[in-house]
């Protein structure tokens, strides 16, 4: 499995650390336990397409979120996480 | 149509027949509109759920539903290893459980797994990892599990030809427990299923479940390629794929699904007698009866339904072997695989009721199902036909994680693919 960081050009996947699903979002501080539990532990946990975060540690060490299809491991899209953060932020 | 009970009577006499006497071990019908039981998942786990079920709790109206063939997924895909080395309360029990029940598997069932209780040996190779492996082996004989805590000349005395001057890794010692081994995998499939089979348990495969019907809040059916069929209770039993079908009954779960890959080399003399697993790395060695060293290590680490992994964990696992025994760089590679794991967000499974009444979770099994099988139906089965959880599987519950009560072996905290 190669991805193509948007930096670094396509690498293959050992370069990368997995850290998970992207589109679960932190709660704000005084938000109900059930929130803090629902972002700690349950996951949609697709058999297709998953938007997910890698991090290219042996690389430019960017953030990624990479959108990836569960059954076939094709690569559909690649960002730097933090310009989706700072246009999520800009959306809200 | 009963199968035939297999005994020596039956051995003999079918090799006077020129053994073209022997009849298909279970019957193929099709599914009826109604059972007490569904069972979501025709793996090691649902066709014990099932055996258990019929055998200990006397219900028969039982359908496996397996969307493709009985003993297709991970039952068939793992390393084979069976075991009950554990450290911490709610995981000790229930797999000392497991492995009293592989003892007596196939007397109960009728079958022969290949139950071989050759040992596990887990390496250390530091201070520090020998009294890990002393506070497990401890708290393994405390619960009345086997545990011997081997230094470098007893290990030595067992596996000659391992590297124990590695510079980086070199080998201090072992934990083994001698009643750990390896069974053979598929027929642990087939024997449950023919028992369950004889007991009237209806084995339905090519048996796609689409949906789950809920009314009332209450479970009452499954929507398959092959028609509705209601059930009182339903019990999911399909690790791998446990969050796609939790979903249909709209449960969201702490699960991921992850790829795991096994390999098999070629085939060679017996020489590898137990089970082994590296320390300084992750890497677990058994050989097959047929001669093939059978090994594995890391899940890849990264959410996978494909069934297939990558090259970089086949190297890592490959480098771990070669640091353990460097003579296994002579051998090559025969077979390589890769099956679905539910990891779970603590690294330990859910056997519980779910917020849907008539709806059973069996789930969560991350890479340790296979040793669980047996006791996994036991204690799903209890779930099922009692409405409360088995004793020594009452620390797996589904509200484990809302409450803090995990059971992390590792420590590693809710990310899947460090357990």
């Amino acid at each position: 499995m190669r991805i193509a960081c948007p930096f670094c050009g396509p690498r293959g996947s050992e370069e990368y650390t997995y850290l998970g699903d992207a589109t679960v979002r932190r709660p704000e501080g005084d938000a109900p336990s059930e929130a803090w539990f629902a972002y700690v532990y349950l996951r949609d946990n697709p058999a297709g397409r998953h938007r997910e975060l890698w991090y290219h540690g042996a690389g430019c060490r960017s953030w990624l979120v990479v959108e990836r299809d569960m059954r076939s491991h094709d690569i559909l899209s690649v960002a730097p996480a933090r310009d989706m953060a700072l246009a999520r932020g800009r959306a809200a | 149509m009963l199968a035939e009970k297999y005994s020596i009577v039956s051995v003999v006499a079918q090799a006077l027949r020129g053994q073209r006497g022997w009849k298909p071990v279970w019957r193929e019908p099709e599914p009826r509109a109604e059972y007490d039981v569904v069972i979501v998942g025709g793996g090691g786990h649902g066709l014990a759920t099932a055996w258990y079920l019929a055998s200990q709790h006397g219900i028969t109206s039982v359908a496996v539903l397996e969307k493709g063939y009985l003993g297709s997924g991970n039952v068939g895909r793992n390393t084979t290893i069976v075991r009950s080395n554990y450290l911490l309360p709610g995981n000790i029990p229930f797999y000392e459980h497991s492995l009293k029940l592989w003892e007596g598997l196939e007397r109960d069932i009728n079958y022969n797994a290949m139950v071989s209780q050759r040992g596990v040996l887990n390496l250390f190779h530091s201070d520090a990892q020998r009294d890990a492996y002393a506070r497990r082996g401890n708290a393994m004989r405390l619960h009345g599990v086997d545990a011997e805590l081997l230094d470098r000349d007893a290990v030595r005395r067992l596996y000659p030809f391992f590297d124990y001057d590695n510079a980086r890794f070199p080998i201090q010692g072992g934990l083994l427990q001698p009643r750990g081994g390896t069974v053979r995998h598929d027929a642990v499939a087939w024997g449950y299923a023919r028992a369950a089979d004889r007991r009237g348990v209806d084995l339905i495969q090519n048996c796609e479940v689409t949906g789950i019907r809920v009314e009332g809040g209450r479970a009452v059916g499954v929507e398959t390629g092959r028609g509705v069929i209601r059930a009182r209770k339903i019990g999911l039993a399909c690790a791998g794929n446990s969050s796609r079908v939790a979903a249909m009954a709209g449960l969201r779960l702490p699960i991921e699904s992850h790829v795991l890959q096994a390999f098999v080399s070629e085939g060679i003399k017996p020489l590898v007698d137990g089970v082994v697993t590296f320390g300084a790395g992750h890497f677990y060695m058994s050989q097959s009866d047929k001669g093939g060293l059978v090994f594995g290590g890391d899940i890849d680490g990264y959410n996978s339904y494909a069934q297939r992994g990558n090259l970089p964990v086949v190297e890592d696992v490959c480098e771990g072997g070669m640091a353990l025994m460097p003579g296994i760089g002579r051998l090559r590679l025969l077979r390589q695989w890769g099956g679905l794991m539910d990891m779970s967000m603590d690294g330990s499974p859910i056997i519980d009721r779910t917020p849907v009444e008539g709806l059973y979770l069996n789930a969560g099994w991350c890479y340790g199902g296979f040793k669980a099988t047996p006791a996994s139906g036991w204690c799903f089965a209890h779930l099922i036909a009692r409405d409360a959880p088995h004793p020594v599987a009452t620390a797996f519950r589904l509200d484990r994680f809302a409450t803090g009560h995990l059971i992390d072996e590792k420590g590693a905290g809710a990310q899947p693919n460090l357990h």
